[in-house]
């Protein structure tokens, strides 16, 4: 296995990411492709889950777009993001949020964590 | 064909220069030591012997000791031929990952998993018999008729019928080089190689 790591740290390294988990609120910029010409986009949702360990590992964002629920599968690895932001820390029970599926409105809100200073 | 005896490490995922996702396998590849060198004069054909995989002497036969002996190297696990080597090899010569190059394609022979008694859905991808109506049930995997009946009133040899399934010699061709390791003896190339972790594969150029 340490071969394959030294492989996956050589060709595919983990870029430097915020420190982020299931139930915050994060901004990722990407890089989209036109033809030939490249911008970036931005996707504010909920982290819902993080897959996998290692270089292979994914994201799931989740966010509502004019009613109807949007989710966006993210590669830690992947070359075409340009930043993530975490704008809102939140205080969820369990590392895979699904249930915020079959929420909506106000079921889906989630408390915000709160970091008393020592 | 040149090639190397390896060793399948595993699977991963890299991305491509256009930013494309994909599968890849990483395998180790020799270092190979030459232990004959097979000629037209005395055997009829040109061929080059290489051996991989460390043996402990205890287990290996005493006739195998022997060639080792002569080629002056420890025991290995695996004797390939292979031949069309650029360069001409003698015996005790070390064949490393070198051979290959970044961008080629390669060929790869392995042992697919062994998947046991199987049916002929799995095993022979046939479409199972049966719809949903016309009264039929419990149908929905049998392999369906086997031939004719009184003439010739038998079932035809290699009929595709169900059993032991895996555990064959299978080859993947042009398998594109990622990327060559000559320092860890490691060769990654696109895509899955048949077998399991840690199971020999040869590897041709």
């Amino acid at each position: 296995m340490d071969a394959v790591k030294f492989v996956e740290n050589d060709l595919n390294p983990i870029p430097e990411l915020p420190e982020f988990k299931a139930g915050d609120t994060i901004t990722v910029t990407y890089k989209i492709k036109e033809g030939n010409k490249e911008r970036l986009q931005k996707f504010q949702g909920v982290v819902i889950q993080r897959r996998s360990h290692g270089n292979t590992e994914t994201f799931t964002v989740r966010k509502m777009s004019s009613g109807v629920g949007v989710e966006r599968i993210f590669p830690v690895t992947s070359p075409f993001i340009e930043s993530i932001e975490v704008n809102k820390r939140g205080k969820v029970r369990r590392a895979r949020i699904f249930y915020l599926r079959d929420r909506q409105g106000k079921a889906a809100r989630i408390k915000e964590r709160i970091f008393h200073k020592k | 064909m040149p090639g190397l005896i390896g060793k399948k490490i595993g699977m991963t995922s890299v991305y491509s220069a256009e930013g494309k996702n994909m599968p890849c396998t990483v395998l180790e590849a020799g270092p190979c030591v030459v232990t004959q060198v097979k000629t037209q004069d005395k055997d009829g054909y040109e061929a080059v012997q290489l051996a991989y995989g460390e043996r402990k002497e205890k287990n290996t036969p005493k006739a195998l000791l022997g060639h080792f002996k002569k080629a002056k190297t420890s025991p290995k696990f695996k004797l390939v031929e292979f031949n069309g080597f650029e360069e001409e090899k003698a015996v005790g010569d070390i064949v490393t990952v070198e051979l290959f190059e970044e961008g080629e394609f390669v060929d790869v022979v392995g042992t697919s998993k062994g998947k046991g008694f199987q049916g002929v859905v799995k095993r022979h991808n046939f479409a199972g018999v049966g719809g949903q109506t016309h009264g039929q049930h419990n149908r929905n995997r049998a392999p369906g008729s086997l031939g004719a009946a009184s003439t010739p009133s038998r079932v035809f040899k290699g009929m595709k019928m169900a059993g032991r399934t895996g555990g064959e010699r299978v080859t993947v061709t042009n398998l594109e080089v990622i990327k060559v390791y000559p320092e860890k003896n490691l060769i990654v190339v696109k895509g899955s190689i048949p077998g399991s972790k840690g199971s020999y594969v040869i590897i041709k150029k």
